[in-house]
């Protein structure tokens, strides 16, 4: 029994040095081919379900949180600045949507480049343009969210940017009270509804019961992001990001200027959160005060430590496996369940029990998450550890 | 590996006037003076030690010089321009590097990844062309990565080091990458705090060979925070004494050595 364990270690071993061998040396064309594969197996995806189907529309919000992540995992992972009021980014991208895209601003008539006709009322603007306002404007608030944290550290971050996420959603619900003329600034828990669907001159105009250019357009909008993360991540911001993460003191005796680095970190992962919303908004079809909780800051978070702070791919896999399970797996495969054996209750009451065992879960088993980040990695496996003892070789 | 391969040295100035002087700083926490009221000259292309007891004030000094702290008072005057109370990252893009009393390494990056940071103030490449990877964002890497490992080979570092994890490094050589991440960027003057500590005497004789080296190859000016007396005596032109935050002596190695107030610093008042 024994020496068929230690057979089988053996073989497990030589697997893993062939595999250490085999990943990093993929020749350039063979990655090449594998991400085109990866891309073209993601545009044809949406062909295996109909227009309508629950899938689908799991799937587009999925993408829609691998945005949110890969934001959120600047600002944590890369910069190591624990950011607890992400949801705000979500609110200003959203409110983007209701703002230049419904009739909510019923005093002005601004129409650009969309298919509905002049005389409505309100600021109709391109799906596009939206995004760029979205991304302006979560990047200025990004930046001003992260100006008093400058001074901060660790913990205390977290305490200020929660506090913000905090007043954000406030001032949301109560945004009814703010007047713009005569005119609100929010519509608070009543809510912007009737927010453009996008609109593509050739494409036509998106609506809920044709999902699949829903589904492409957040897949393109998710490849340009991840696409910027992994640039950003080897270049010398990226470094300049780990730097100070790693040892404040050391980066900016080091040359690296502080404010704007840390700035950047925040205005750039804020400004995804805003791409991501302003989707959000528009494929809700409405921009409700509510939807702006503290547990979408957290959500948001548990995806990347789940996946591995600070790993690209890690962030995508959290997001998908935690949205997936909370869009698709809870309420439609598995929500009837406890009637199976007799409970009266649906599974998605349990949803926030559940996320918090998966986390615990994922905590106890693997901490450094599901992919780690490769320098964890190898701290973790490779040589001496901190404490100057030589390790057992990794297996 | 000899230094002459290093490219892009700092050219030397005609002037030997000093390249560093620091007039009259002091630093001050709420009551306790840290630093009271010291000056130091550091001419070009010397090495210069600050020495003095724990607690002397040593680091703090060296804290100020480099934009950590702000004196309460007092001016630092580095080329001919003043940088008292200037940000740590504009100074030490003025040719001012450091390395620390504990090895402060980003300990997750690898030892190549290290030295390129620091080589973060004198790379050009925006947002936008690390997005785009332009050719010359392009070649700006491949230059600095480059750079850095030739840095990294001077100090002493094995090619196949390069690539692992600073954290994993041994003791010495986590020093040698630091020294390395702080040569890259070119410095004019290089601040050194302890740089033997922890070390065995092969080791410090090694630095201590190495530091002349340094001078010289690269044209550099050091200024010197070091307690193994042995290394101090061989390797300065000048030695400043400070003890309690005051400057007790100045001057020339033997000078020092003979002078009865430094004696009373490290040894105690002899009883009469």
């Amino acid at each position: 029994m024994n020496e068929l364990l230690a057979q089988f270690r053996d073989w497990r071993d030589a697997f893993v040095r062939r595999r250490n061998r085999i990943v990093p040396s993929l020749p350039p064309w063979w990655q090449r081919a594998l991400v085109a594969v990866l891309i073209v197996a993601g545009i044809l995806l949406p062909f295996a379900f109909t227009q309508t189907s629950g899938f689908l529309d799991a799937t587009i919000r999925a993408l829609a949180f691998v945005v949110m992540a890969l934001g959120l995992n600047i600002v944590v992972g890369f910069a190591g600045l624990l950011d607890l009021g992400y949801v705000a980014f979500y609110a200003f991208g959203a409110y983007c949507v209701g703002w230049f895209g419904s009739g909510f601003f019923f005093n002005a008539h601004v129409h650009v480049l969309v298919s509905s006709m002049t005389e409505t009322i309100g600021i109709h603007l391109n799906f596009l343009l939206i995004l760029v306002c979205a991304v302006l404007i979560t990047a200025i608030a990004g930046t001003l969210i992260g100006l008093p944290t400058l001074r901060l550290r660790g913990d205390y971050i977290a305490i200020v940017t929660l506090a913000f996420g905090e007043i954000i959603g406030v001032v949301a619900v109560n945004g009814t009270d703010i007047h713009l003329g005569q005119m609100t600034l929010t519509a608070g828990n009543l809510g912007i509804s009737a927010v453009d669907s996008p609109y593509f001159p050739g494409i036509g105009k998106f609506d809920l019961l044709h999902l699949r250019p829903w589904y492409w357009l957040i897949f393109g909008i998710m490849l340009l992001v991840l696409f910027v993360n992994l640039r950003v991540r080897d270049s010398r911001l990226g470094r300049a990001w780990v730097a100070l993460r790693e040892d404040e003191v050391a980066a900016v005796s080091t040359g690296i200027p502080l404010v704007r680095t840390k700035l950047m970190a925040y205005a750039i992962g804020a400004a995804f959160g805003g791409m991501s919303g302003a989707f959000l908004g528009s494929y809700d079809s409405s921009v409700n005060a509510s939807q702006f909780e503290f547990s979408f800051s957290i959500f948001v978070l548990s995806m990347i430590i789940v996946g591995g702070l600070g790993s690209i791919w890690g962030a995508v896999l959290g997001a998908l496996l935690l949205s997936y399970t909370n869009y698709y797996l809870i309420p439609d495969v598995f929500n009837h369940l406890p009637s199976t054996f007799g409970l009266n209750f649906d599974l998605t009451d349990l949803s926030f029990g559940i996320f918090g065992f998966v986390l615990v879960l994922v905590m106890v088993l693997r901490p450094q998450g599901l992919i780690p980040e490769r320098r964890r990695t190898l701290e973790l496996t490779g040589g001496r550890g901190g404490d100057g003892l030589p390790r057992e070789a990794p297996r | 590996m000899s230094g002459t391969e290093l490219k892009g040295m700092p050219q030397k100035r005609p002037s030997a006037a000093a390249l560093m002087r620091v007039d009259q700083v002091r630093k001050e926490f709420g009551g306790l003076v840290a630093v009271g009221d010291v000056s130091v000259d550091v001419p070009e292309h010397s090495i210069v030690s600050i020495i003095g007891p724990n607690g002397a004030g040593k680091t703090t000094l060296f804290n100020m010089l480099t934009g950590l702290y702000k004196p309460s008072a007092g001016s630092i005057v580095f080329r001919d321009r003043a940088i008292t109370g200037k940000r740590p990252d504009v100074i030490s893009g003025l040719g001012i590097s450091r390395t620390f009393q504990n090895i402060r390494l980003f300990r997750e990056m690898t030892a190549l990844e290290n030295v390129m940071v620091g080589r973060h103030s004198l790379m050009k490449a925006s947002l936008f062309g690390s997005i785009l990877r332009t050719p010359r964002v392009r070649a700006e890497e491949r230059s600095v990565r480059d750079k850095a490992a030739e840095t990294l080979e001077y100090v002493g570092l094995t090619p196949a080091q390069l690539e692992q994890i600073a954290n994993n490094l041994s003791y010495g050589d986590q020093r040698r990458v630091e020294i390395a991440r702080a040569l890259v960027s070119d410095p004019t003057l290089l601040l050194l705090d302890e740089p033997t500590a922890g070390m065995n005497p092969q080791e410090s004789d090694q630095l201590t060979g190495f530091m002349k080296k340094l001078r010289d190859d690269l044209d550099l000016t050091i200024l010197l925070i070091e307690h193994d007396m042995r290394v101090v005596m061989d390797v300065s032109e000048r030695i400043t004494v400070l003890d309690h935050g005051e400057k007790i002596a100045e001057g020339p190695p033997d000078e020092v050595r003979a002078n009865e107030r430094v004696i009373e610093a490290y040894l105690g008042k002899q009883e009469s």
